[in-house]
């Protein structure tokens, strides 16, 4: 790595251990400091992976998309993960869902969700995605397809049934599900070594497809395998906190712009260290110093929002 | 050599390529003229592995295409394409870089470094290294993708179109530097052209397409000729010789050769002048 790709990094490094030291014990009484600090702990480490796992993501999408609009939430990726659970419960029942042991369900998930991201989008984007606002169509139109058919199900579920598909159903940075964070962080590990792993070959990938294959990459295998991770990527996020819509899209747009280099070895660590900074530091805020526990979202995906309008306005839809 | 056996290629249901049977021998400077949409591209996409095979049979020195890894083809041939464009941005050393992927996989060598800097120098490009490729000039571009087609170093070279964007003296330094490879160092280069004046000059071997078939090969003077070119461009073209080569003229209004478009008038050409 490059001295102005390493000073990137270890300034994010220092920004997430700043802002984290603050989440921890800022305003921390004398009482119960020890049950304090491991509430705070537990949630730390949830937005820790969460906005890593959403930017390395979203920064793994754009790259075998060849487009820097798209992102896996965009394509519907994570309200197919709401439907895979509102399909259990639907098919399971409460009781059955309950009873499935959490961390076997959720691995569950995460295969399934590897193996349909690869089917379903492998075709969708492997070429290129040379037709942009296709793509972009196609994805919205997947995107609402899982959500009313998440919402089909719901309906002719009990109410009980549909209590617990609403609890997966919305983005809460200010909930995140301790039960499910250490397998959740093991995956996303995992997934983010594997990433580091293929980032000498992404930086093939993104001369595109011709050039690529020219040089003897093994082209579509490579894009199948990197959907996979996306699809593990996203389902962590979503089971920890909810699917979240434009976050990813603000991380990577940061992530490549603040990079001195479009070397993969650096965009994904500064992606997911962006991702990570955001969502600490902005809950810190919100919900610390303002005691507004449930904004960070709504600020975090009206920001995204803004930044995706404006890529579009812009034009710089390739 | 490339052997080519009944290829056959269609998109949807159009007839591109009709059963071309070719052989493209080794240690040549090949030069592939035709008009516009005549399948020039497609066939050299087609022994480039870039469009799947639908029908036929290409061999590559004793590689067949068809079971050949793509990771073995990288180290026999070299392609650049019709249109180049790289959506990630990149400095102009980093793009001539992956032009040695196939030798290393990410881990670059000392020979590996070696061969970019020579590529960058051969085009003129060693004071352009650190700029973006989004920040120079359409030739200058055109000059880093052929740089790292000649980084990767293989015997084959597949170029489509390479004088594009190029101006005279970087067309003919380009032309020198096939020609090099071929006659110093035995390399085999297989170029689409346009400029039929440049297959003359630096060619030792035409093949001339149209309508998706093969309608003339040989020597220079075998296809160089008023007849074949006059069919294949549809349009009256005067041979000359000049330095003992054909010497193709079509740039000029020659009253006897007419031409497919109206002539100018009187007026248009004072205005003109
Ligand atoms: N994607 C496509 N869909 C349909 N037809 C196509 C497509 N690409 C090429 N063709 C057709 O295939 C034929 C051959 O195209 P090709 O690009 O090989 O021509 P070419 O000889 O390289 O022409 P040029 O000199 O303009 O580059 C043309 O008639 C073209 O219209
Ligand atoms: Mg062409």
């Amino acid at each position: 790595m490059d001295r102005p790709a390493a000073t990137l990094i270890a300034a994010l490094l220092a920004l997430l251990a700043a802002s984290s030291l603050v989440w921890m014990f800022q305003g921390i009484g004398g009482g119960n400091r020890a049950f304090i600090l491991q509430l705070r702990g537990t949630k730390l480490a949830g937005l820790v992976v969460v906005g890593a796992a959403v930017g390395i993501a979203t920064v793994l999408f754009q790259t075998v998309a060849a487009n820097r609009v798209l992102t896996p939430s965009i394509m519907g990726f994570d309200a197919l993960y709401v439907l895979l659970q509102t399909g259990l419960v639907a098919s399971l029942g409460v009781a059955g869902f309950a009873a499935l042991p959490n961390a076997a369900r959720f691995l569950a998930s995460v295969a399934a969700m590897s193996l349909l991201a690869a089917m379903l989008f492998g075709t969708l984007v492997g070429r290129g995605a040379k037709d942009i606002p296709r793509t972009i169509l196609t994805g919205v139109i997947l995107g609402v397809l899982f959500r009313s058919l998440s919402t089909f199900l719901a309906r002719i579920m009990d109410p009980n049934a549909f209590a617990v598909v609403q609890s997966v159903s919305f983005a809460s940075f200010g909930s995140i599900d301790a039960a499910l964070l250490p397998v959740a962080g093991g995956i996303a590990a995992l997934c983010m070594a594997g990433a580091m792993w293929l980032a000498p070959r992404l930086d093939v990938v993104a001369l595109g497809r011709e050039a690529a294959v020219s040089l003897g990459l093994r082209f579509d295998r490579l894009v199948l395998v990197t959907l996979g991770l996306v699809g593990m990527l996203v389902s962590v996020s979503t089971a920890l906190v909810g699917p979240v819509a434009f976050f990813g899209l603000l991380v990577a747009g940061l992530a490549h712009g603040l990079a001195p280099s479009a070397r993969h070895a650096v965009l994904l660590p500064a992606a997911g260290l962006i991702g990570a900074v955001v969502l600490v530091a902005g809950q810190t805020l919100f919900e610390r110093l303002m005691g507004q526990a449930a904004t960070l979202s709504v600020v975090v995906e009206f920001a995204g929002g803004l930044f995706f309008l404006f890529l579009l306005l812009k034009g710089r839809v390739r | 050599m490339i052997r080519i056996n009944g290829l056959t290629h269609r998109i949807g249901a159009t007839p591109i390529l009709h059963d071309i049977d070719l052989t493209l021998p080794r240690g040549k400077l090949i030069a592939l003229i035709g008009p516009n949409g005549a399948g020039k591209s497609t066939l050299l996409r087609l022994v480039a592995r870039l469009e799947p095979l639908q029908a036929g049979r290409i061999e590559i020195d004793g590689l067949d295409l068809a079971t050949t890894g793509t990771e073995r083809l990288a180290l026999a041939m070299a392609v650049m394409g019709q249109q180049t464009h790289v959506a990630s941005r990149l400095r102009v050393a980093e793009l001539v870089g992956f032009g040695r992927w196939p030798h290393h996989h990410g881990r670059p060598r000392a020979a590996d470094r070696e061969a970019v800097e020579q590529a960058l120098d051969a085009f003129g490009l060693t004071p352009l290294r650190h700029r973006f490729l989004d920040e120079i000039s359409g030739g200058q571009a055109q000059r880093a993708h052929l740089a790292m087609t000649f980084a990767q170093g293989t015997d084959w070279l597949l170029l489509d179109e390479p004088l594009n964007n190029l101006d005279m003296a970087h067309s003919r330094t380009l032309m020198a530097r096939l020609a090099d490879l071929v006659g110093a160092r035995g390399r085999s280069v297989l170029t689409v052209v346009h400029e039929v004046n440049y297959a003359a000059a630096w060619a030792d071997h035409i093949i001339a397409m149209k309508d998706g078939r093969i309608v003339a090969e040989g020597a220079p003077e075998t296809v160089l000729t008023e007849p074949v070119l006059s069919a294949l461009y549809d349009t009256p073209i005067e041979v000359s010789r000049h330095d003992d080569r054909p010497l193709v003229l079509h740039h000029h209004w020659h009253d006897q050769l007419g031409s497919p478009f109206p002539k100018p008038s009187d007026d248009t050409l004072r205005v003109l002048h």
